[in-house]
């Protein structure tokens, strides 16, 4: 656990640089000995802070999601956007627009949550029922059934005219994040909390059905507690700042590489890395083409992809 | 004649065949045995050029497999791995026709129909020749992967762990058939095998690797002794005279 | 079954789907046709022969590439094929600016394209299929992640193009099934030629390919070049299909499975045009009903990938796709 300490540190280094890195100019100089004006002030509480705090949260929680994910299926190549999770709490959300766009944001996103649940819980029905499956099967199954969901979805937005406020959330971007517009992230962070306690559970899990009834654990009960804090904490995230994708697959990755899959030591370590990866990603967004911004999905896809790919061929070479 | 000589693989750091030289006859049956991770399949995949050879050569018959066209050998030599899944729904006969096709190229000359015909019937499945892969029973699978590689009609046959997934009846009958197509139709005939009893009773030669090297070679009476099971496996043996064979227990 | 049976069946089930093919490409031309029948029939001649080209190149791609991968779920564009040729547009837009672009000769850049295309797709899986490693399983997560590059990294070079430029870019890379590029339709006409001649010859091949790779090589087939062979005439296709439509993902596995199912034996000399023969009827016949009948217009690729995916998942579970 000491180690941590160092981790956090680094976070909390990323975290500041993130407060003071934008558009609109405030310095940390002139925030600690007074001299920012009001509009800087404002800037940094109204949109500077909620955006590093979401940032955090929504890291932290989408690789804690993708860790519980990749236990339940039972499979490493498995994240909430390769499962038909993240397209259907878009789903939910189109039909938010459609059916009460007025709803307060904590509504849609537990409209969303339904949504990513129902859609979820398929992809692992399917899983189940589906004889002699490889382990490459599953994330393509759970590609497929995405690829379904969201040709409903971009049916109907068709249908009415949705497209562009549907093609928002496509790409996580955090720019447009203010105070008053992220708080369901808590809800996120609170279900990460219950994560950890429930750990060693999902490690269990993990291990499969009969593993878990040998040692006495109600499976399907753990299986329902994973799908819903994976469901919200998806649901929070779309809802505030889109999809962001390969943080679920890459982080729980490289962490179960370098100290395995005991959920109990892992799962801070695996908050912490998705912490930190998504703010170093939003961080450079915002730098490479100042003043334009790139949506941190963007970066966050070819970072991590070419990082994954780096980790795959690496192995390949030792094992081959 | 199989010439092998300094043949070395590795993988990164790992040597997984280091340095091997021999030389297996022509005619008979010759098994190669030894504990798992001894480089028996690495070694019989490199001499049916499957997998690369990083050091030393390997010759059929004069013919260096790592120079020789892929399809001018695949009518001296043929392999059967294990493990012969198929994506692709296939009659059994459609599948033994692909043994001809080193020959013709996939256009069945008349020639080539009677090779088929003959390697169904000799493994017995005349009944099943029109019945689909997936509709067969495991053993059944292999009798027919076995008549494709009989059908290619080769001099060389080599067949990796070929009693996998096999009960003991059908064991007994492939090991017999596999003896017989080397006494009656003149094959040379190499097998790498996980039971020393079965390579005792069926083979004419024995090759033992461990550890990547080549460990003893001989007439199973020189090799199923018991020094030399026990050094090789690290296990306790007791070899007995039966009925003329040589029999390893190990319980 | 014996040979004849399945020669005969194969032969019953090809004419019907060749007739079912001839009545939705007719219904396709004449139904609801107002007006001078010369303009009809040359306006949606054009569109008829663009998505004939796009059902062939498909079903083509998809058959070819689950041969050599012995993996009957998987497509290139699950495999970031159509991904990286996107990437290419951008990067050339990225690059040279839409202004050069537009002076060029569309035909010729299309086939420098394709070209390209080519290039690197062979320089890439050579690199993953190369030196002996033959892990499938691997090669297509790989891909997978590939995809995913080359998806973000157009993402990324479409946010720093300047304006002018990302509207001509999206207008080259949103086709549709409804607004093909008709000045490519002839010059993908040729490559479709020239492709069809290429694999000809080669039927047995692609049939001892499905094999695996270790038979394949044991019965004497130089299995490293004829991969490349088979991904060259891979990325020609999905470059082709990708110009005219833009990326789609599931209808080759929509149409390669429904091919498997339908015909009794795996041989490519049967299964290739019964594949193309699908394609076409789900195409053709599918953009015919929702025009004419439902009067929708943006729709068929947005329900073939609905489809696409149901029909796999069903299929799935009932233990039919291996």
């Amino acid at each position: 656990m000491k180690s941590l300490i160092p981790a956090l540190l680094l976070i909390f280094c990323l975290a500041v640089v993130s407060l003071f890195v934008g558009v609109s100019d405030v310095s940390l100089w002139s925030v600690l000995n007074g001299t920012a004006d009001q509009r800087q002030v404002m800037i940094l509480l109204a949109s500077r802070v909620p955006r590093t705090i979401a940032l955090l949260l929504a890291g932290s929680g989408i690789a804690i999601a993708g860790m519980i994910l990749q236990m339940l299926a039972r499979n490493r190549f498995v994240e909430p956007s390769t499962t038909g999770t993240v397209e259907s709490a878009g789903l939910g959300m189109l039909v938010v627009l459609l059916l009460a766009p007025d709803m307060p944001v904590m509504a849609k996103m537990l409209v969303a949550a339904v949504f990513a649940l129902a859609g979820t819980g398929m992809f692992l029905a399917v899983l189940r029922a589906i004889p002699l499956r490889s382990v490459l099967m599953v994330p393509l199954v759970g590609i497929m059934l995405g690829g379904m969901i969201s040709a409903v979805t971009t049916f109907f937005a068709y249908r009415f005219d949705l497209f562009q406020s549907m093609g928002a959330w496509a790409n996580g971007d955090f720019s447009a994040v203010l105070r008053g517009r992220y708080e369901t992230l808590w809800v996120a962070f609170a279900l990460t909390i219950a994560a950890y306690i429930a750990a060693d559970r999902f490690t269990v899990a993990g291990m499969g059905e009969e593993f878990s009834t040998n040692l006495g654990l109600n499976y399907r009960r753990i299986m329902a507690i994973g799908l819903v804090i994976v469901s919200m904490v998806t649901a929070s995230v779309v809802v505030t700042a889109g999809v962001v994708p390969f943080l679920g697959l890459i982080v729980p990755n490289i962490v179960s590489m370098a100290m395995g899959d005991n959920l109990r030591k892992s799962l801070p370590w695996i908050g912490i890395c998705g912490a930190g990866l998504i703010l170093a990603c939003d961080i450079v967004g915002r730098t490479i083409n100042a003043p334009f911004e790139i949506p941190v999905g963007t970066v966050l896809g070819i970072i991590g992809s070419l990082f994954f790919l780096y980790l795959l061929l690496r192995r390949q070479s030792r094992v081959a | 004649m199989i010439g092998i000589s300094g043949v070395s693989k590795s993988y990164g750091q790992t040597v997984v065949i280091d340095d091997v030289s021999l030389t297996l006859p022509k005619g008979g049956l010759t098994s190669i045995i030894g504990p798992n991770g001894a480089g028996k399949s690495t070694l019989m995949s490199m001499i049916a050029r499957l997998l690369p050879i990083d050091r030393g050569t390997v010759m059929v018959d004069g013919l260096d497999v790592a120079l020789t066209a892929g399809d001018a050998l695949a009518k001296r030599l043929s392999i059967l791995r294990q493990d012969n899944h198929l994506a692709a729904r296939l009659t059994v006969s459609d599948l033994v026709s692909f043994g001809r096709y080193p020959y013709s190229k996939g256009r069945l000359t008349d020639e080539d129909r009677g090779h088929i015909e003959r390697a169904l019937t000799y493994l017995g499945l005349d009944e099943l020749k029109h019945r689909f892969l997936d509709e067969l029973s495991g053993g059944q699978r292999q009798r027919a992967f076995v008549a494709m590689v009989l059908a290619q009609d080769t001099d060389y046959m080599l067949f990796d762990e070929p009693l996998n997934n096999l009960d003991i009846r059908h064991a007994v009958a492939m090991m017999k058939l596999l003896r017989d197509a080397a006494k009656d139709l003149g094959k040379t005939v190499v097998v790498v095998l996980h039971d020393i009893n079965f390579a005792s009773c069926y083979s004419d030669h024995i090759v033992v690797m461990r550890r990547g090297r080549l460990f003893r070679q001989g007439v199973p009476e020189e090799i199923i002794r018991e020094e030399i099971l026990i050094e090789t496996y690290e296990t306790d043996f007791k070899v007995r005279d039966m009925d003329g064979n040589r029999i390893a227990t190990f319980y | 079954m014996s040979p004849d049976e399945i020669r005969k069946s194969s032969r019953l089930i090809l004419l019907c789907l060749a007739a079912l093919a001839l009545i939705s490409m007719v219904a396709f031309m004449t139904l609801g046709a107002k007006g001078s029948w010369s303009f009809v029939l040359s306006f949606r001649g054009t569109r008829l022969a663009a998505m004939l080209i796009v059902a062939y190149a498909i079903a083509v791609s998809t058959v070819l590439f689950q041969t050599i991968t012995g993996n009957r779920i998987l497509t290139p564009a699950l495999t970031g094929f159509d991904a990286l040729y996107v990437l290419l547009q951008t990067s050339i837009v990225f690059l040279f600016g839409a202004a050069t672009l537009t002076g060029l000769d569309p035909q010729l850049m299309f086939i420098a394209e394709v070209a390209i295309m080519v290039g690197f797709s062979l320089a890439l899986y050579r690199l993953l299929f190369g030196s002996g490693r033959h892990n499938v399983h691997l090669v297509v997560l790989i891909g997978i992640v590939l995809g995913g590059l080359f998806r973000s990294m157009s993402g990324f070079l479409q946010r720093i193009i300047s304006p002018d430029d990302f509207v001509v870019l999206q207008d080259r890379l949103f086709a549709s099934f409804n607004v093909t590029d008709q000045t490519l339709v002839g010059v993908s006409a040729l490559l479709i030629g020239l492709v069809t001649i290429a694999i000809w010859r080669m039927f047995s091949v692609f049939d001892v390919m499905m094999l695996g790779r270790d038979t394949a090589v044991a019965l004497g087939v130089d299995h490293k070049a004829m991969t490349m062979r088979i991904l060259v005439l891979i990325s020609v296709l999905v470059s082709i299909s990708t110009a005219l439509v833009g990326p789609v993902t599931f209808f080759g596995l929509l149409v390669a499975n429904l091919a498997y199912i339908l015909m009794p034996a795996a041989k490519h000399r049967i299964m290739l045009p019964a594949a193309v023969l699908v394609a076409i009827i789900c195409l053709v016949g599918g953009q015919t009903i929702l025009e004419r009948v439902f009067a929708f217009d943006t729709a068929l690729s947005i329900i073939i990938e609905f489809a696409g995916g149901l029909f796999f998942i069903v299929f799935l579970l009932k233990g039919r796709v291996r």
